[in-house]
């Protein structure tokens, strides 16, 4: 007969394995790895990471940062392989300029200038693509950006899905501006910038294999004058900002968590989802919380800023829907407690693939 | 959000806590297990339990019906889509089920067709989109999605689409509350009926279980006051001395069930001698298979397939849990070897599965530690 461990014994278990540096071992990439959760984790953080090793890779956030001379860089990649390349609310091009722009401004980085890298797939239709850069440029004159270099690839027909775009974006952070993880302390106020899931939500229905209708649109949006009112608003306050992309909201807080080794606790009921957003995760078995967003960031605010922050936010188009909707605590170290709009409590998890819908 | 919000409602919710409570008789400790995988979701994922006295243990039963599927099922489902041609359909919650020849997710990297799908129709209009391919529909389910993919199968012999079939792991609930009733390892003091396999059969069929084993069953639906309510019904028949079946989801469960569903199902369906169960072994009459009727879409005709049973891996303990034995932290490889992005047993791999909503929501519940961090 083997020990019988207590709860509390396997809680711990648990949360030793949680920490243990990743490994990749898997014998072939799947799906699962490319849906911003625990997979996506372990290829990065177990196979990647460890080749390429470097100070400023291994930090692991939205932007590496590098100093030249007197001043600080962000610089950020993302490729973008949406489908369908259009979408209520947007299209792949727009999302391009702004998902990138995005990653340099949580990082408190001007966005200064960005490169495009098209991917094309053979019989590609000459006014899609030209709607697309054309969406690039609108995207990147709403940023305040330009697309200083590019590349472009044609691909045979089936080797890629319509066309892929990779941007590049490098950025300057002002003096005075320090933003990581380390900063974020117990008390801490967490505050989201808007409704969550309408991006993730908005795709999966325009795909089309739900018979689902539904009035929701694409939340893509730049940040970076969002960002820069908060700083200007509340300058050291502002610990830590993340973009919630894949994973959502949920995998954010706890990649925070774990990096700053607090527990945060969330109120459920505080966060905002638009009710076509709600309904359409109510059907699929989806909850809002792990759905990407393109246009959304999260917050760690000292608790005495918190409400001029929010104040802040909420003068700015981006984050008018913006809300205070959790707090960090000591305890758990590494955890997420979501506090349940039932009144219950429950552990608010990484994302394990893709969001599975239930089935009954 | 209308119909929603209302029965989330942790007002009504600690109205409701306070009279169960009252109802408790001192010194006694109550063991009620949900048999539906949905409700344990359901209860993890609105703590449910935090409105619940410490005397009142829910017990998570068997009623996943991914967490039932055998191994050698999935190698089967796996070497259909292997062939030249297939393309095998099935519901998300398959996609990462363990079989001894890895998930379905493996499957695709390693060059199958498997898809997803949210209906067994978007199976057929797969099937009709692609004439020169075979689709083959991986059904699982209890009685409650049985009926979908009964009327599919009929719709596909309407339109004669004849490059459609179906793998049938369709299983029945009543048969395996008896197997975990037949169980020596457990007692059980009441249940909480699967509500939307009730939908489908009504509450008849569980009448046996007062009469022969004096213990109440109330039939409950989905949102968590729902699940309240159902604990205070049941809590109700203990004060009143009764054991019977109530229904408390009489907004969509009817007593005799739905007549024209389970008559599609007698059509289309024919009950298996016995079918092998993931933790609970073979359970006599337990599953469906297609009729004689309907047999030219029975995939498992179609194909020649390995239909090799596996062996559960050793350290697995998924049919102690499905059985309500072991809660889920108890099994010895729980959220160290079997997490759900690499899960061992099919417990952990549903959202409706007891170890998966256990790691996902309630693990670490710490209980004590936590409601204190969050006062």
């Amino acid at each position: 007969m083997t020990k019988q461990f207590t709860e509390d014994e396997v809680g711990e278990r648990i949360e030793a394995m949680r920490r243990r540096p990743q490994r990749f071992r898997d014998e072939r990439v799947t799906m699962a790895h490319g849906a911003g959760g625990k997979a996506s984790r372990a290829l990065v953080e177990g196979l990647v990471v460890p080749l390429l090793a470097n100070p400023a890779l291994e930090q692991l956030s939205d932007a590496g940062l590098l100093t030249v001379g007197t001043a600080r860089l962000a610089m950020s990649t993302d490729a973008f392989v949406v489908r369908p390349i259009r979408f209520p609310g947007g299209s792949i091009g727009e999302l391009a300029v702004n998902g990138t722009v995005n990653d340099l401004a949580v990082s408190g980085a001007r966005p200064l200038a960005l490169s495009a890298a098209l991917v094309l797939e053979e019989g590609l239709a000459a006014e899609v693509l030209e709607a697309e850069i054309a969406a690039m440029a609108a995207a990147a004159r709403l940023a305040n950006i330009s697309v200083i270099t590019g590349d472009t690839k044609v691909v045979e027909r089936g080797k890629c899905d319509s066309m892929y775009i990779v941007t590049t974006g490098l950025g300057i952070i002002d003096e005075g501006v320090a933003l990581s993880p380390q900063l974020v302390r117990p008390g801490d106020k967490v505050l989201v910038s808007g409704t969550v899931g309408d991006h993730g939500v908005a795709i999966m229905l325009a795909r089309g294999d739900l018979d689902i209708e539904a009035d929701v649109s694409s939340d893509t949006q730049p940040l970076w004058s969002l960002v820069s009112a908060l700083l200007g608003t509340c300058g050291a306050g502002i610990r830590c900002m993340r973009d919630a992309t894949r994973g959502g909201v949920a995998t954010v807080l706890n990649e925070i968590a774990l990096s700053a080794e607090v527990g945060i606790v969330l109120e459920e009921n505080r966060v905002p989802v638009r009710p076509e957003v709600v309904g359409a995760g109510e059907i699929l078995g989806i909850d809002p919380l792990y759905v990407a967003n393109e246009g959304k960031l999260v917050a760690f605010v000292a608790p005495e800023l918190a409400d001029a922050a929010l104040a802040a936010m909420r003068a700015e188009p981006a984050g008018r829907e913006a809300a205070i909707v959790g707090e960090v605590r000591e305890e758990p170290p590494g955890r997420v407690l979501g506090r349940t709009s039932f009144g219950g409590h429950r552990l608010i998890d990484m994302l394990v693939g893709d969001p599975l819908p239930r089935i009954c | 959000m209308r119909f929603v919000d209302e029965f989330r409602d942790p007002e009504l919710a600690e109205v409701l806590g306070r009279e169960i409570t009252a109802l408790c008789e001192p010194g006694r400790h109550y063991k009620i297990m949900e048999v539906c995988g949905g409700h344990t979701h359901t209860i993890y994922r609105y703590g449910v339990q935090d409105h619940l006295p410490e005397d009142i243990e829910l017990v998570h039963g068997p009623g996943c019906p991914v967490c039932v599927i055998p191994m050698g099922r999935v190698d089967d489902g796996i070497a259909i889509a292997e062939r030249d041609g297939v393309i095998l359909t099935c519901f998300g919650d398959m996609m990462r089920v363990p079989g001894g020849r890895g998930s379905f997710l493996e499957a695709n990297a390693r060059g199958a067709d498997i898809r997803m799908v949210y209906s067994p129709l978007d199976a057929l209009r797969i099937a009709r989109q692609n004439p020169d391919r075979q689709v083959v529909f991986y059904a699982i389910g209890f009685e409650t999605t049985a009926p979908s993919t009964a009327l599919t199968v009929l719709r596909a012999a309407q339109e004669g689409i004849e490059n459609f079939s179906v793998f049938c792991n369709h299983v029945t609930i009543i048969p395996a509350i008896k197997a975990i009733l037949d169980s020596p390892d457990l007692r059980l003091d009441a249940f909480i009926g699967p509500g939307h396999v009730s939908t489908v059969i009504g509450c008849r069929p569980y009448e046996w279980i007062p009469r022969d084993f004096a213990m109440p069953l109330v039939c409950a639906g989905f949102e968590p006051l729902d699940l309240l309510q159902s604990v205070y019904m049941i809590m109700k028949q203990f004060a009143d001395g009764r054991a019977e079946v109530e229904n408390q989801y009489s907004r969509v469960v009817h007593y005799d069930g739905n007549p024209v569903a389970l008559k599609v199902l007698a059509d289309v369906f024919a009950l298996r001698p016995f079918f092998e169960w993931r933790g609970l072994g073979s359970i006599a009459h337990s599953a469906l298979k297609l009729s004689p009727k309907y047999a030219h879409y029975d995939a498992e005709l179609r194909y020649d397939l390995p239909g090799v049973r596996v062996a559960d891996p050793k350290a697995c303990q998924c049919g102690e849990v499905l059985k309500g034995v072991l809660k889920p932290w108890e099994c010895k490889v729980f959220g160290t070897a079997c997490t759900p992005e690499t899960p061992i047993g099919t417990c952990m791999v549903s959202s409706e599965g007891a170890c998966a909503a256990y790691y996902n929501y309630g693990q670490y519940a710490k209980q004590r530690l936590t409601l204190e961090v969050l006062k």
